[in-house]
């Protein structure tokens, strides 16, 4: 069986500009939608508390939010979680509660509406812990562009790496405009999706750019542009499969794994997406952009003149 | 050329006979078991207590699977949880107060496993169930605490050498000495730079007043909030004991955060409680002149309590001296006959009080006693032999140098060095870690499959040896990760689903790379040699940017994300050797026994 049989190169830095402007707009988009509507953020970054109950029958959500509000606690947020039977509580971080013995509370308010509601997660999170993992994040974002960069640079050349990563980053924010867009809860497993689709979505890059480099050598007389199409034509088929056997695992944690693995996986699936996109009509057409020649790679062979003396 | 050398195909082998072995242990599963540990580092699990346990169970007529002493604890696995949980019962009756009995989980697999330190994946709260704390560390308390003492003791120090001040105050982080002339001022910085330390003297004069200010050094303030964390630790290790817990976490983070981690436990009210208790410490005097009288009645005016020994002592209602009058207590010494003892420092207000009662009661004897949830224990009951000024204080006599240690802990647990507040909680009940299990499971198990399905449609014969390098992927990351007991978590498993995903990608740049050989001509035995070697160095390439992520994760991510990380990085490392080692393994066993090759199967 073979899905790619291409017999041309498909020439497609000459679509370079199409497919920059598509980038650029669906780039654009996710921008405005992150300063428009925001992420939202989940309890690991806000601080809050999160309770996961557990109701024998199909839970009654507008009483339970009633019975809560009456009881004092009027701005909690109550929905369902996966299924008809689990209730995910969310309360705010509240000045003058202890938030670690608010659980209990909301516990026992809720025992005496249902005896029979299960505790089955909780999760506080206080203040300077969110600050924390809010920092600590931007700091592993940066540490991981920082790192591929340098790599690549050291691996290839330096237009590589910024190309590289450009398209990637690209990916990232395309990826949070998609949270911030659907208003799908921003987690902490999901920041760790989101650096590891960075990771992944480079190695896609670095197939195309081991490709380029090779023609360099091999495809002496061709042009760049013709170099770079003969490389992504050829990987291609290698780029979907990859992708699509990634994806099958992924796409298995999507529908079975589960509502705390959901959005870790969603957050994969849009990464992916994009990084077959970005790293081949994204990247390349930047690594031409920033002048890349065969020279790079090979040094050119100095020519002895002929001196003549006087 | 398609052959490797014996050496080679050894080494794999070994190395997948190795995984082998060590994933076994994750298919037995585990059974209830009963955790019997001493309370105090004074007594020792040992085959005294081991055989103690085995007469309890034996007389109680109880069907044990095996009772072993391992460390300083003692393990007894049972067939069912109703037998686990009487035994325990039965246990706890038998051995008393001084042992915590803890229900765990012990793994079934055989003795010979257990013996080659093969042991399952140590699983995360988020898939065993359990409670996480992190606990924030007042350190500005801490602090507050140290420089109110010192300013106390700066006063008893001027008092004693009768240097004439007019105010000791504290301004922020630095203590301010007011002196009338500068002559006691000069005589005063004398004396307090040879007794603290700690601090930084520097002339002040302000409005005609003659200051010094002294200022805590700042290695003095990092090694005052160094300790009170290690204390902090020491007092929740001991009220987790308390707990019956069987393996808990406690752990410092970072410069003022600590860690606690609550395999099992439900009951998290109760564990907030025992966490966020403050114990009470008194000093009162031993009523040596009464009888207890008849139907242990106390008489008027006193108390009874037991001390560690399980005497009873009659104790007076007074209380001379609380615990808050306690700076520090340390293990040492005593300098006289070298004897192990407790070395205890009071603060200003508590040396005038201590002074006053030791002076009134020489010969007598005085009780520090310990209150816990409401009860009392008498740590310790030394006879004063004499007047005791100073705010230093020594109990020594009949100690065991553990003893000594244990006693200045108590003391000094009597209330945690700075208070702590809980800033993360993170509980997850049983049955929905159990369900995490199996969800991650689950969609491991059906990706897997998917991909098996596609891999060997696409590639016939090369796709069925790229699936079984995966298999050996998985075998070799499970294997790794029961190696190295890292814990899993539900984003570990989940890094475990990304890892296969993200492996196959190898086997597909060389199977397509083999293909597209052939399609240039190439013979087959060419082709799959060309199609080895020149994947080879894109392979390296692209799972170290990986690898990059995810050790970026690692350094920065906490708890569940750190899981995830250590998956991530080491399926990076088994994938590069099972996708390009093992795979050309078998590619080799397969075609490398042809001599000549006409077609190889590959789609």
């Amino acid at each position: 069986m073979e899905f790619f049989k291409i017999k041309r190169d498909i020439p497609f830095m000459s679509y370079g500009r199409y497919t920059t402007a598509i980038s650029l707009v669906t780039f654009l988009l996710a921008i405005f939608f992150l300063a428009y509507k925001g992420l939202n953020f989940g309890v690991d970054f806000t601080g809050g508390t999160v309770m996961e109950v557990h109701y024998a029958q199909p839970a009654d959500l507008v009483k339970v939010r009633e019975h809560l509000a009456a009881n004092h606690l009027p701005e909690v947020q109550v929905q369902n979680f996966g299924s008809s039977h689990d209730v995910l509580i969310q309360i705010p971080l509240k000045q003058n509660v202890v938030g670690a013995k608010l659980s209990e509370h909301v516990m026992a308010i809720l025992h005496k509406q249902d005896a029979a509601a299960e505790m089955r997660r909780v999760e506080f999170v206080g203040p300077q812990v969110g600050r924390d993992l809010i920092e600590n994040g931007a700091m592993a974002l940066l540490l991981v562009s920082i790192g591929i960069v340098g790599y690549l640079w050291i691996r290839f050349e330096w237009k590589f790496g910024l190309s590289a990563i450009i398209a990637n980053l690209h990916d990232v924010v395309i990826i949070l405009g998609f949270f911030a867009f659907f208003q799908w809860e921003f987690s902490l497993s999901v920041l760790a999706a989101v650096l590891a689709v960075l990771g992944y979505s480079v190695n896609e890059s670095v197939v195309v750019f081991d490709r380029i480099r090779e023609n360099f050598r091999k495809m002496r007389k061709a042009e760049v542009a013709e170099i770079i199409d003969n490389a992504i034509t050829r990987t291609m088929s290698r780029t979907i499969i990859t992708h699509g056997s990634t994806q099958m695992m992924v796409g298995a944690m999507l529908f079975l794994g589960g509502e705390t693995l959901h959005y870790f996986a969603m957050a994969l699936t849009i990464g992916i997406m994009f990084s077959i996109y970005s790293s081949v009509l994204v990247a390349s057409p930047i690594l031409m952009w920033l002048g890349v020649s065969r020279e790079d790679f090979i040094k050119p062979e100095k020519v002895e003149t002929e001196e003549v003396l006087p | 050329m398609n052959r490797y050398p014996l050496w080679k195909n050894l080494l794999i082998l070994a190395a997948l006979l190795a995984g082998l072995i060590y994933t076994l242990p994750n298919f037995y599963g585990e059974s209830p078991a009963v955790q019997i540990l001493p309370l105090r580092s004074s007594m020792k699990a040992d085959t005294v207590l081991l055989g103690r346990v085995e007469d309890t169970l034996r007389t109680a007529n109880l069907n044990v699977e095996m009772v072993a002493l391992d460390g300083n604890s003692i393990k007894a696995r049972f067939a069912d949880t109703d037998v686990q949980l009487k035994a325990k019962d039965i246990l706890k009756a038998q051995l008393g107060d001084d042992y915590v009995v803890a229900l765990n989980l012990l793994p079934r697999s055989p003795q010979w496993l257990t013996n080659l330190h093969a042991l399952p994946m140590y699983l995360g709260l988020d898939l065993r169930g359990g409670v996480h704390f992190l606990l924030q560390v007042d350190m500005k308390a801490a602090l507050d605490k140290a420089l109110e003492a010192t300013t106390g003791d700066i006063r008893s120090a001027l008092r004693e050498e009768n240097i004439a001040y007019s105010g000791v105050s504290r301004d922020g982080n630095n203590l301010l000495v007011k002196f009338r002339d500068m002559e006691s001022r000069s005589k005063a910085e004398e004396q307090l730079k040879q007794r603290f330390s700690d601090y930084a003297l520097t002339e002040k004069e302000l409005d005609g007043e003659f200051m010094l200010q002294a200022t805590l050094k700042p290695e003095a303030e990092h090694r005052i909030q160094e300790s009170a964390v290690q204390q902090n630790l020491l007092t929740l290790r001991n009220r987790v004991n308390e707990l019956g817990v069987a393996e808990p976490v406690i752990q410092q983070q970072g410069a003022d955060r600590v860690v606690v981690q609550l395999p099992g436990v439900q009951d998290t009210a109760r564990a907030k409680d025992i966490l966020g208790r403050t114990a009470t410490l008194e000093v009162r005097m031993v009523d040596d002149e009464h009888q207890i009288a008849a139907g242990g009645v106390a008489p008027f005016g006193t108390e009874m309590f037991k001390d560690r020994e399980g005497n009873t002592l009659l104790v007076k209602k007074q209380v001379m001296l609380t615990g808050e009058r306690i700076n520090d207590a340390q293990p040492g010494f005593d300098n006289r006959n070298n004897e192990p003892a407790v070395h205890i420092n009071l603060d200003g207000v508590g040396a005038r009080k201590f002074k006053e009662a030791t002076r009134e009661n020489v010969g007598k004897r005085m009780a520090i006693i310990l209150f816990e949830k409401g009860k009392g224990e008498i740590i310790t009951a030394p006879v004063i032999r004499e007047e005791i000024g100073g705010g230093r204080v020594q109990i020594s006599g009949k100690m065991s140098t553990e003893e000594a240690q244990d006693t200045s802990l108590l003391l000094r647990a009597g209330a945690l060095a700075a208070p702590m507040e809980i800033v993360e909680e993170r509980t997850v009940g049983p049955s929905l870690g159990a369900d995490n299990i199996a969800r991650g499971f689950n969609s491991t198990k059906i990706g897997f499959m998917l991909i098996a399905v596609f891999m060997v449609a696409y590639y016939l014969m090369f796709g069925t040896i790229s699936v079984l390098a995966l298999a050996a992927n998985l075998l070799l990351l499970i294997a790794l990760l029961s190696m190295l007991q890292a814990t899993l978590t539900l984003p570990g498993m989940a890094g475990i689903a990304l890892t296969l995903g993200m492996a196959i990608d190898s086997n597909v740049l060389i199977n397509e790379r083999i293909r597209e050989e052939l399609r240039n001509g190439m013979s087959p035995h060419a082709a799959i040699n060309a199609g080895y070697e020149n994947a080879f160095a894109t392979i390296v390439d692209s799972n170290i940017t990986n690898l990059i992520a995810g050790i970026a994760l690692f350094l920065f991510g906490s708890g569940p994300i750190k899981g995830f990380a250590v998956v991530l990085c080491l399926g990076i490392l088994t994938s590069m050797f099972s996708s390009v080692m093992v795979s050309r393994a078998i590619a080799n066993l397969v075609y490398g026994r042809h001599a000549k090759l006409n077609k190889i199967s590959i789609g």
